[in-house]
């Protein structure tokens, strides 16, 4: 198992050599004449008013928190699908459970208008 | 069917190489070409969409740089090149340089997953439908730092655009993975593409895909995807006319050039993805003979499916953000959800394997026309909002025809 | 290389020389998290943490728990600590620093957690497998099995306790 990730080890070292290489190479062929006008931040030409991190809404912040709930509960089914074809009725009935419960946090939302986005 | 990379050391083992050497060889030849592969299939991927888009625009597109200009990528890489690296004043520098190589770091690793044909396969993981996935986070993660790092407001609303949108998205994706998955009994690329083999007769016709069985959770996956690769009609994040390019707005040259490579390998990969999971992957007639085929039946099969995302850019409109978060947590979630309890039920089912099949078939055609049907009604409802909302105030309900003017 | 044998320590192995890299790696990304006065670098750095820790797992043989890490950690739980610090107006430009009056006493604390952890693991004596372990893809298998058998009640407190937290989360951003 370990070969399998030895190659994957190898192949990660090149990924991060392939763009690293394209961007000194870019930076090296092209002309470096920068002026304080051209490095402003790019606005259609208008002048930038005021900071750029403004705060932004919580909305995000609930989505991400919805996600990784969900995201954990996905995960565990993976392990269970591997094995589904031998479990007994019982892990049918608790996986369904598991599942059935994930639909509820899932309702619970929608009742709550966390999934609407103002 | 041996590995590659088993076949490799056993010939360096032949030239009297000592094995843990051979081995090593035999692995850095296999990385190399798949790193050299993934940036040769983006520049074939770039003049592709262009003349997609140019022969549904009823242009011809690129045409004057070799024949059917098909080295026109090549020129333009070369013009990228030669392009001045400009970093805006108070950009985060670590940030800021980190994210294009992230990026391109990210789609090259899922290279490694991919089974182009029986044994020719970078390393089949045993979790390697999640190794795929979870290479996704690199790409969120890259936005995220190009968004904040670039000390542009544009570049940051986009950033936090595409985050919501992959996030949403993510979850019908993964959950739409998890059928095929249960039908093999195994994460491994490989061993979900031999599953989907037909036999007729004793000959391998290779057309047991999963997309049979279960069409609507191959819908699911495939709209989730073309929101994973921020494609049409997803594109809210490059949304020109608001945000003029996106969370790489201010990345020029090369670095730009690494977040379009990244961009349009993302959205082939995600089809390739499709193609592994629910289209038989390097299945094929012949294949059984012929391992080599494989790898025309998947590129081909690869190159369809991302021929339609393009098609598809051609022709739809961009969603709003309102109704992109409700179509995945409204939508697709329960709807995947609920397709893979019955697929769950349906597999326990006292009968032969057809029957279940045929069960897991139904509840997908069915859940399909339930949902076609619910939003249509939605949808004929808000078409009807929408026209109240544009009326002016003071004409709502008051509409006459106009009346006959005096004297005439 | 006959020099080589005649070395006064033993020549680490390539898993070895692999796991110091990974654990250097993991140790950086800490101490980037704990020291760099830029909040969103301190972000980073976790994230550098995580993918050591994913690989350490790795070297390990749990595969699973590997691609678990960088999905819920990478993927989630750094996206949204960068949320949380784009929602608290004030602390994402300029730099913050890093220490306050209460550092004595979290590094007292953290040397004493230190000290616990390396004593358990110096005194208890480990289960070791000598071999590679086989069949890796039957160890998932396993452990799903696992879930809804011999563990079935914290696998199904836990769904339960996440559904908590769902309705808790939307219970302060509703605010």
């Amino acid at each position: 198992m370990l070969q399998n990730y030895t190659f994957v080890l190898i192949l990660s070292g090149l990924a991060l050599l392939v763009p690293v290489a394209a961007i000194v190479l870019g930076h090296f062929l092209g002309p470096r004449r920068p002026n304080p006008i051209k490095n402003q931040t790019y606005e259609s030409g208008v002048e930038t008013v005021g900071d750029t991190w403004v705060q932004f809404r919580a909305q995000y912040y609930l989505i991400g928190l919805i996600f990784l709930i969900f995201d954990v509960e996905v995960i565990f089914l993976f392990p269970i699908a591997l094995a589904y074809q031998r479990l007994s009725l019982f892990g049918v009935v608790a996986t369904i459970t598991f599942v059935v419960i994930l639909l509820l946090g899932l309702l619970l939302e929608w009742r709550k208008g966390a999934l609407e986005w103002e | 069917m041996q590995h590659w990379s088993t076949t490799l050391t056993n010939f360096f083992v032949g030239l009297g190489l000592p094995e843990p050497v051979a081995m090593a060889i035999a692995f850095i030849i296999g990385a190399t070409a798949l790193a050299i592969f993934a940036p040769t299939l983006a520049l074939g991927l770039i003049w592709i969409t262009r003349k997609i888009i140019s022969r549904i625009q009823d242009r011809i597109g690129p045409n004057r740089v070799g024949p059917y200009g098909l080295f026109q990528t090549v020129a333009d890489a070369a013009k990228l090149l030669s392009k001045e690296d400009i970093s805006p004043t108070d950009a985060d520098r670590v940030a800021y340089n980190l994210a294009p190589i992230l990026s391109v770091f990210g789609v090259i690793m899922s290279t490694a997953v991919i089974a182009f044909a029986p044994g020719i396969i970078g390393a089949d993981l045993h979790v390697g439908v999640l190794f795929l996935v979870a290479l996704g986070s690199l790409g969120i993660l890259s936005a995220l730092m190009a968004g904040w790092s670039s000390n542009n407001k544009y570049a940051l609303l986009a950033g936090f655009r595409v985050i919501a949108q992959l996030l949403s998205y993510e979850i019908p994706m993964v959950l739409a993975m998890l059928g095929p998955v249960l039908l093999a009994g195994s994460m491994r690329l490989q061993a979900l593409s031999e599953f989907q083999s037909l036999e007729i007769a004793g000959f391998n016709i290779g057309l047991g895909w999963t997309a049979f069985i279960m069409p609507a959770v191959f819908l699911i996956y495939f709209i989730s995807a073309l929101a994973e690769g921020e494609q049409t009609p997803f594109d809210l994040l490059e949304a020109e006319s608001e945000l003029i390019a996106g969370f790489h707005i201010e990345y020029s040259g090369m670095k730009f050039a690494m977040f379009f490579l990244a961009q349009f390998l993302n959205s082939f990969f995600l089809g390739g993805i499709a193609v592994m999971l629910f289209l038989g992957g390097w299945q094929g007639p012949f294949v059984d003979q012929l391992p080599i085929l494989g790898v025309v039946y998947f590129l081909g099969k690869a190159m369809l499916v991302y021929a339609v995302t393009q098609w598809i850019k051609g022709t739809f409109p961009r969603v709003r953000i309102d109704q992109m978060m409700a179509f995945a947590w409204k939508v697709l979630v329960p709807m995947v959800l609920a397709l893979i309890l019955w697929q769950m039920i349906a597999l326990k089912l006292p009968a032969p394997t057809w029957v279940q099949y045929a069960a897991i078939l139904i509840g997908n055609l069915g859940a399909l026309a339930l949902i076609v049907v619910i939003l249509n009604r939605h949808l004929s409802k808000e078409e009807i909002r929408t026209k109240r909302a544009f009326e002016p105030t003071s004409l709502i309900g008051t509409m006459q025809p106009a009346p006959p003017s005096p004297g005439n | 290389m006959p020099g080589l044998d005649a070395l006064p320590f033993p020549l680490p192995t390539v898993q070895q020389v692999i796991f110091i890299l990974i654990a250097g790696m993991t140790v950086t990304g800490a101490l980037i998290t704990a020291l760099a006065p830029n909040l969103f670098h301190n972000a980073l750095g976790l994230v550098l943490a995580f993918f050591g820790v994913a690989g350490v797992y790795v070297l390990l043989e749990a595969e699973f728990l590997a691609v678990s890490q960088v999905l819920i950690y990478v993927g989630a739980i750094a996206t949204l600590i960068t949320f949380a610090i784009m929602l608290t107006r004030g602390m994402m430009f300029g730099r913050t620093s890093s220490t306050n009056r209460l550092m004595l006493s979290t590094a007292i604390i953290s040397a004493l957690f230190f000290l616990v952890l390396t004593g358990l693991l110096v005194n208890v004596a480990w289960p070791e497998i000598g071999a590679e372990l086989a069949g890796s893809e039957q160890m998932i298998a396993d452990l799903g099995e696992m879930f809804v058998t011999t563990y079935l009640v914290p696998f199904e407190l836990m769904a339960l306790l996440l559904l908590a937290a769902l309705a808790g989360a939307i219970l302060l951003a509703r605010d």
